[in-house]
């Protein structure tokens, strides 16, 4: 647990970076920062290690005063991970890892070893080890910086803006990915962002910041969602907030309707159409959806390349926001629902999903926050 | 004239004696080596404190670039006349002469330190603190590694100043590869002069390639570019696919 106990920073020229900031990152969770640039965000993150000395309140962790200790001792316990990764570009990918296990004095088999098995556990090929950063692409170098975090298995991790550097699509697997860590690692983590969407994709609690470094809210993702505390809250987490905080919302199923199916390049036959539907779902063997065909192109056969592809698809556990998703991208405007091995289950319409979305408004005990966030706990 | 030139540098008679070309090439590497070394002592600890502390930065801008614009041949003169009257023997016109090339050797070595330290890209540094290390761990184990490149060109760039210059000595009566030059101008023997000016062409770019040796080898790959390949490698360097690409998959999948 780390308690930040009304901690400021202030530079010489006056400026006042974070003011009498009071929050508590518990332990085994991820706490996100989150706020516009100049909030003081980073600034907090990097007191925690002291890489900035405060100028007044306390850094507890675990109860322990961090200013009584040895800063590199401190942050040798600490997992750091920043923008751009910070790789060593003098040194492989291996010793780039095994750097803190070398610091700390294991013998050098040992942290290779060490090394190699956070490799794999952050995803990347082990025929990477001997390669230098700059051979890595920008995902692979914030893999390696986890990894090179996690080398000592520190109970803290601190990531300032880890992933803002890389692409949108990278950017969503390195998230998965952390989350899926996490899940195994159990680390209390406080993770620093501009990004809205990523803090309350990844995060347990989300504290957001106002310039001055004042703390505006600090509240799970749902309730901020749900309840900004203010106009600047409410600002900074957006206009399709009410649309957003359905990923927070799970809701009993309603009844799924059969689809019809066909194999994917079977053969058509003449009297699929003319039952008033012009859309049928193709699926492959295990009876995992491919995609649509329209009937009205009048195709022979369910050819591969004859599929709509644009559509998504909800699992039976996921949330009403995938659920609504999958029925609005559908181009048959039914949204394909499937198990946890992908196998299809049945289509809901938009109009069904709304009339969930009415149905769980109108039960009373249903406030934001008290649900599971269910789609943080299905990740990939 | 090359003809002359060649015929002087084939005779045994140059060859022999305490005037001939190995003893004269002995000379002037020894006043080189020696240069080399004091210059590299002085501006080697200077530059890694200045990279690394950020402190002092105007000694580089100002007094290291300020060296760079005094003549040689003036300053050993100066030299000569302030020290040689306080020194009765031999090293009245060493001295002076090592110390002129010494301040010419500074600067490009101090410049070449200072410049590779500061270009060690700050998210390295950031991370090394990060992770725990001292500042003096720092500097050892990241910067300096990091900064070889600019130091070796530095210190390329100073020795090949270094030896050519080297032939100011004999202008003071010393020894080295200078001799020919300043002997054979005296005389007017013109292809000993221009034999002199080759040797000490010849000696610069062996040193240079040398020193550019010892930097292949203690330069790390991943600062070069030069990426071994290994037989399980595609003979591309650039980043492998893999690793990434499972997951995310099911939220996009297209039905």
């Amino acid at each position: 647990m780390i308690e930040f106990k009304s901690v400021t920073k202030r530079y010489p020229d006056g400026t006042v970076a974070v003011d009498a900031l009071s929050l508590t990152a518990p332990t085994g969770q991820i706490t996100v920062l989150v706020g516009p640039s100049g909030c003081g965000k980073t600034t907090s993150l990097r007191m925690i290690n002291r890489m900035i000395e405060l100028s007044s309140g306390q850094i507890l962790i675990d109860g322990t005063d961090t200013a009584g200790q040895d800063a590199a001792t401190l942050r040798r316990g600490i997992g750091y991970v920043i923008q751009h990764a910070g790789l060593f570009p003098h040194r492989t990918i291996v010793d780039n890892i095994a750097t803190v296990p070398m610091l700390v004095g294991w013998g050098r088999t040992r942290a290779r070893e060490r090394a190699y098995e956070l490799l794999e556990r952050v995803g990347l090929d082990r025929r990477l080890a001997r390669r230098y950063p700059a051979q890595l692409s920008g995902g692979q170098q914030q893999r390696v910086g986890v990894a090179r975090a996690l080398a000592v298995d520190p109970p803290i991790l601190l990531m300032d803006e880890p992933f803002s550097a890389v692409d949108p699509i990278v950017r969503e697997e390195l998230q998965t990915e952390l989350m899926r860590l996490q899940a195994e690692l159990d680390k209390t983590i406080v993770f620093v962002t501009h990004d809205i969407d990523e803090a309350i994709r990844i995060g347990d609690q989300v504290a957001v910041m106002r310039q001055g470094g004042l703390l505006a809210q600090l509240a799970p993702p749902a309730e901020l969602l749900a309840h900004p505390h203010d106009d600047f809250v409410a600002d900074f987490v957006g206009r399709d907030r009410g649309y957003r905080a359905l990923a927070f919302s799970n809701a009993q199923l309603p009844a799924l309707r059969e689809e019809r199916t066909v194999r994917l390049g079977a053969a058509l036959d003449g009297d699929r159409s003319g039952a008033g539907d012009d859309w049928l779902l193709v699926v492959d063997d295990a009876q995992r959806p491919q995609g649509w065909l329209d009937l009205r192109a009048g195709h022979r056969d369910a050819a591969a390349d004859h599929l709509e592809l644009g559509g998504t698809t909800a699992c039976r556990d996921g949330s009403l926001r995938s659920l609504l998703d999958a029925a609005l991208s559908s181009p048959a405007g039914r949204g394909v629902v499937i198990d946890d091995t992908g196998r299809l289950l049945g289509t809901v319409t938009a109009r069904e999903v709304l009339a969930l979305i009415e149905a769980e408004r109108e039960r009373p005990t249903s406030s934001a926050g008290s649900t599971e966030p269910l789609e943080k706990s299905t990740p990939g | 004239m090359i003809d002359l030139m060649l015929a002087w540098l084939t005779d045994p008679a140059n060859w022999t004696g305490s005037d001939g070309v190995p003893v004269r090439t002995l000379e002037h590497v020894v006043y080189s080596l020696v240069t080399l070394a004091v210059a590299c002592a002085i501006a080697v600890p200077a530059g890694l404190w200045i990279g690394h502390t950020g402190r002092g930065t105007f000694i580089v801008a100002g007094i290291a670039n300020g060296l760079r614009a005094l003549p040689t041949l003036g300053l050993l003169v100066l030299f000569v006349l302030i020290i040689a009257p306080l020194i009765g023997n031999d090293l009245a016109f060493v001295i002076p002469s090592l110390v002129a090339l010494v301040v010419l050797g500074v600067p490009p070595v101090l410049s070449g330190t200072y410049a590779g330290i500061q270009n060690v890209d700050p998210a390295a540094r950031d991370a090394a603190y990060g992770v725990g290390m001292s500042g003096r761990q720092v500097l050892w184990r990241v910067e300096l590694p990091c900064a070889l490149p600019l130091m070796f060109s530095g210190l390329r760039s100073a020795t090949l100043q270094i030896i050519a210059t080297a032939t100011i000595a004999a202008y003071v009566s010393l020894g080295g590869l200078g001799r020919y030059i300043i002997d054979g101008q005296a005389t007017h023997d013109f292809p000993q002069m221009l034999a002199g000016a080759v040797l000490v062409a010849v000696l610069a770019l062996l040193a240079d390639l040398l020193i550019a040796g010892v930097q292949r080898i203690t330069v790390s790959r991943g600062l070069t570019g030069r990426y071994r390949r290994t037989a399980a490698d595609p003979p591309s360097a650039g980043p492998v696919a893999g690793g990434a690409g499972s997951e995310g998959d099911r939220v996009l999948d297209p039905v």
